[in-house]
């Protein structure tokens, strides 16, 4: 520890810290563009000069390192007279455009120009032009007014952890550009536009819609995935015009994920339902709530009259709130149906009567920087939860070991020590390779429960998976979105869980959504006798409720869930949006609020619950869903629903106490099937901005690189194999449901699949997202 | 691979004098050997395309941009076709105190081009150059990069001129 002085105020820092931390710490304000706490240290703005004693000349506070007695002055006469100094030079070829600059009135170099800048400027010569980039989508450019911090640059390279911008040419010429003709592609980009601490680099959703003091800041939840990212919802008039990051550091630090940031958009879309609909002889025609409410109450009370509770399917989306989710179960139960189920991706449900608990991440989010070593199984991790990577990202920085089981080697633009790309149904195989390494390094048994017998050998990564996870002090074992979709899902549990075992890992799941731990605390999954969502579907009922969720794009298989929506007597959908599919296959729309209309609760992956209020009004006729299933719950008069707001729905959800409800536990039972298919098989990824009917309807995201249709993928052996060329049409198809697509040649997929998206409407004829698919060239 | 893509790759000598750079540094470090593998592209291709750029990155496993940036920082290399000979005349002040600049009107009223042009046979590009070091040789000027002439008179201008003709 050192003692410094600050401006006459002592302070005591660690070693290591530089004068700028020192004065963070003592609440000391010293001026900067370039410094951020996040990035690393350029030193290339030279705002932030100090004057410190005995030094002949200010020194940069952010690159300056605390010595032990230092004095520092940042008021002093010198420091002042450096740091306007600076601003001098910052504005000769800065625009002075405030006025039409969408940056005015959150400027950092405004704000700092008030202070520091002279009132006129002395620069009469020809000032330098710099043109425009075109980043993509969703960041836009006014390049003349950057300021070179290379704040920008030092994200796409350490955040996100591809340079996908950089500084070229020199001095007076320098320029912020992407490579020639690129555009920033990272699913992080939006973070840029916060960093830049001028208009530079501003939103392009956003551009001239909105003056940043007639907007209203109200706190918010991100409803996309299991992170639970804290936003700040930007409102002006009822809409949301803009969202930003809620600092929270335990959570998204200061960063959001593009799709967190832009799918507001969505809300605003044309496919926003604002009227209650029915379905009569076929016609659609907006009605009041009375009737629509009673309209489905009826049909419910008729399809359960003549076929009883257990003819009903109630099916929610994981982004609907605990609330909703609560009501919805609750209601299922009270009609007598123990139907109900939000795991609408999830295809094998053994381990529903194995599991105690709801499973979680098993550790909180802040303390994956502490990991040593960690294996993803079954994970498209960074586009599945971009903030989470990230924070793996850094980890490995500073010296965790990633080893990755997966059938696809994506780029996670982060180091991977061992990586085994395997078919899906390799995958229950190749850990059984790993638990037998494990053992027989810790001497230990495998447990007897699960009925194993020794694989025939050992293969290197396996063996390299085990080494690492053996000698760690603080691994993790992560079951990611495709481990839990994947059809012999519970085998590879069971194996994970003896990979904890025996290594003293930590068992997590990296969870699908906003809610998907929040769920199982609700109690959204089937009784004993129930059937869950996979069944329902296969198994077609007389009649299905519907929340938030789209069967063309939510479901495990959505050929099936159409086709079993589309024999129903009577479909009742929940839903903030409408689409042509929904049309065809509902008999009454039941609009209600999306995430920022209504108060509710996401459960994140590390089992926090994080409730929130609207920041809107709903808008048209749209109602929150937790009211709407209230009332219903009324009109079918089943008892216990009369709550009166949202937090008493909620303390019956979520009691005091909850947390301990989170648990990975899995009662051991034999592993069942360890074969290796030898059909083709089908990998499916849920893109990342397909994945919920929100962020599918919002615009700009529609127009990034992430969101280009799929094409179906398979490795240049597979193709071969095949006698299909790269580039060539293909008929995919899954027993009855098919599709066609291009085909192109990626190594990066395990030989023997083919990789082909899910959530989107491309593919929304085929059938399960995983297990056997053939493909034949048209 | 299309066909940019395949212009832009490199011989095997080169990539061979590119891999001895890359040696002078610790394991991992290959990206340090950019600004020799640049000037080893450009000693090959005669200037630096973007493919060749990207192919550079691409061999020592770095992002594109980070070469543009060594590429666009560096005033030898060059970003677009030069002629056959490049002439680089320094301006800089204790060059143009003694001539530097008139050696540099001489060169464009010869050539009949002005700065970053090319004579229409393509045989010379005129550049105008930061320090060369050479302060006490003023005025200096650079022939393709590698030949440094000093003291560069009118007369030693046209005896210049008159050999690179030959060659
Ligand atoms: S664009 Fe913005 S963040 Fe990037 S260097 Fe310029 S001023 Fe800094
Ligand atoms: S903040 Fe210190 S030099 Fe930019
Ligand atoms: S100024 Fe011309 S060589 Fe130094």
């Amino acid at each position: 520890m050192l003692e410094i002085e600050i401006d006459g105020k002592a302070v005591t820092v660690e070693d290591g810290s530089t004068v700028m931390d020192a004065a963070n710490k003592a609440g000391v304000y010293i001026p900067h563009f370039c410094y951020h706490k996040k990035l690393s240290i350029a030193a290339n703005c030279r705002m932030c000069l100090v004057q410190v004693e005995k030094a002949p000349k200010p020194l940069p506070a952010c690159a300056t390192p605390v010595t032990g007695g230092m004095k520092v002055w940042t008021r002093s006469e010198q420091a002042i007279k450096a740091q306007k100094g600076v601003m001098e030079f910052l504005l000769i070829n800065h625009p002075l455009d405030c006025p039409i600059c969408d940056q005015g009135g959150e400027c950092q170099l405004q704000d700092l120009a008030v202070g520091y800048g002279a009132s006129q400027s002395r620069y009469q010569e020809e000032k330098r032009v710099v043109f425009n980039k075109n980043l993509g989508p969703l960041v836009t450019t006014d390049m003349t007014r950057c300021i070179n911090c290379t704040r920008c640059v030092r994200f796409t390279q350490e955040i996100a952890g591809e340079m996908e911008l950089g500084q070229a040419f020199r001095g007076e010429h320098a320029e912020i550009m992407p490579f020639i003709e690129k555009t920033v592609d990272s699913e992080l980009s939006g973070n840029i536009i916060d960093l830049c601490p001028v208009g530079a680099l501003t939103s392009k959703p956003f551009r001239f819609a909105a003056r940043t003091w007639e907007l209203a800041r109200r706190k918010s939840v991100s409803p996309h995935d299991s992170l639970g990212a804290n936003l700040i919802v930007q409102v002006k008039h009822d809409e949301v015009k803009r969202v930003l990051p809620l600092e929270n550091e335990a959570i998204n630090e200061c960063w959001l994920s593009d799709k967190d940031r832009f799918s507001y958009e969505g809300l605003n879309s044309e496919e926003r339902l604002t009227r209650p609909m029915i379905k009569c002889d076929g016609q659609w025609r907006e009605v009041d709530w009375q009737e629509a409410l009673e309209f489905a109450a009826n049909g419910l009370r008729s399809v359960l009259t003549d076929h009883g509770g257990e003819a009903l399917g109630v099916l929610g989306s994981p982004h609907s709130t605990v609330e909703e989710l609560y009501l919805l179960q609750k209601l299922a139960r009270g009609l007598e149906c123990e139907n109900v189920d939000f795991r609408l991706r999830q295809a094998d449900f053994r381990t529903d009567t194995l599991r105690p608990g709801a499973p979680w991440l098993g550790m909180p989010i802040a303390e994956v920087g502490d990991l040593d070593q960690l294996l993803v199984i079954g994970s498209f991790l960074r586009k599945d939860t971009p903030l989470l990577a990230q924070r793996v990202r850094q980890a490995a920085k500073r010296g965790l070991t990633v080893s990755v089981v997966h059938p696809v080697a994506d780029d996670w633009l982060l180091p991977v020590r061992n990586r085994a790309t395997v078919a899906p149904s390799a995958m229950p195989a190749f850990l059984r390779e790993v638990v037998f390494a494990l053992a027989e390094l810790k001497n230990d048994k495998v447990s007897a429960e699960l009925e194993l017998n020794a694989p025939e050998a050992i293969s290197d990564v396996a063996h390299n998976i085990a080494s690492a996870l053996a000698g760690a002090a603080n691994a993790a074992v992560w079951l990611g979105n495709l481990a839990v979709q994947h059809a012999r899902s519970t085998d590879l549990q069971l194996l994970a869980q003896e990979i904890c075992r025996l290594s003293g890992a930590r068992m997590g799941y990296v969870g699908e959504a906003a809610n998907s731990v929040g769920g199982y605390l609700a109690g959204a999954v089937p009784g004993i006798d129930g059937l869950n969502a996979f069944r329902m579907i296969n198994q077609p009922r007389h009649g299905y409720l519907l929340l938030n969720a789209e069967a063309d794009r939510d479901f495990a298989d959505s050929h099936a869930a159409q086709r079993a929506l589309e024999t129903a007597r009577f479909v009742v959908a929940l839903s903030s949006f409408g689409s042509a599919n929904l049309a065809q296959l509902a008999d009454v729309l039941l609009p209600i609020s999306p995430f920022t209309e209504t108060s509710g609760t996401f459960v994140n992956c590390e089992g926090k619950a994080q409730s929130f209020v609207a920041v809107a009004k709903p808008r048209g006729d749209t109602r929150p869903g937790w009211k709407v299933l209230r009332v219903l719950g009324n009109l079918l008069a089943v008892d216990g629903f009369d709550f009166n707001d949202s937090e008493s729905v909620l303390r019956a959800a979520l009691a005091d106490g909850y947390e301990s409800r989170l648990n990975n536990r899995l009662a051991a039972r034999p592993v069942v099937n360890l074969s290796i298919e030898s059909a083709l098989e089908r990998v499916a990824d849920v893109p990342i901005h397909f994945a919920d009917p929100l962020v599918r309807r919002a615009g700009s995201l529609q127009r990034s690189r992430d969101a280009r249709a799929p094409v179906a993928m398979a490795h240049s052996q597979t193709l071969a194999g095949l006698g299909i060329a790269s580039g060539s049409r293909v008929r995919l198809s899954q027993s009855d449901a098919a599709v066609e697509l291009e085909v192109i040649a990626d190594d990066t997929v395990a030989p023997n699949c083919v990789r082909v998206a899910a959530a989107h409407a491309a593919t929304a004829n085929l059938g399960a997202m995983s297990g056997p698919i053939s493909m034949e060239r048209v | 691979m299309d066909t940019t893509k395949e212009q832009a790759m490199l011989s095997q000598e080169a990539l061979q004098q590119i891999d001895r750079e890359v040696a002078k540094y610790p394991a991992g470090r290959q990206q340090s050997a950019v600004m020799a593998a640049l000037r080893i592209a450009q000693v090959e291709k005669g200037w630096l395309s973007r493919e060749t750029i990207a192919y550079v990155a691409e061999y020592l496993d770095m992002p594109a941009v980070a070469a543009y940036e060594v590429a666009s920082f560096y005033n030898m290399y060059d970003l677009e076709p030069v002629g056959r000979h490049k002439i680089t005349v320094c301006t800089n002040l204790p060059c143009a105190l003694s001539g530097g600049v008139h050696a540099a009107d001489y060169l464009k009223e010869k050539l009949g081009i002005g700065f970053n042009e090319t004579t229409a046979d393509g045989k010379y590009t005129l550049k105008e150059g930061e320090c060369m070091g050479a302060c006490g040789d003023a005025p200096v000027l650079l022939v393709n990069n590698h030949h440094m002439c000093s003291w560069m008179t009118k007369e030693k201008i046209d005896q210049m001129l008159a050999d690179l003709e030959s060659k």
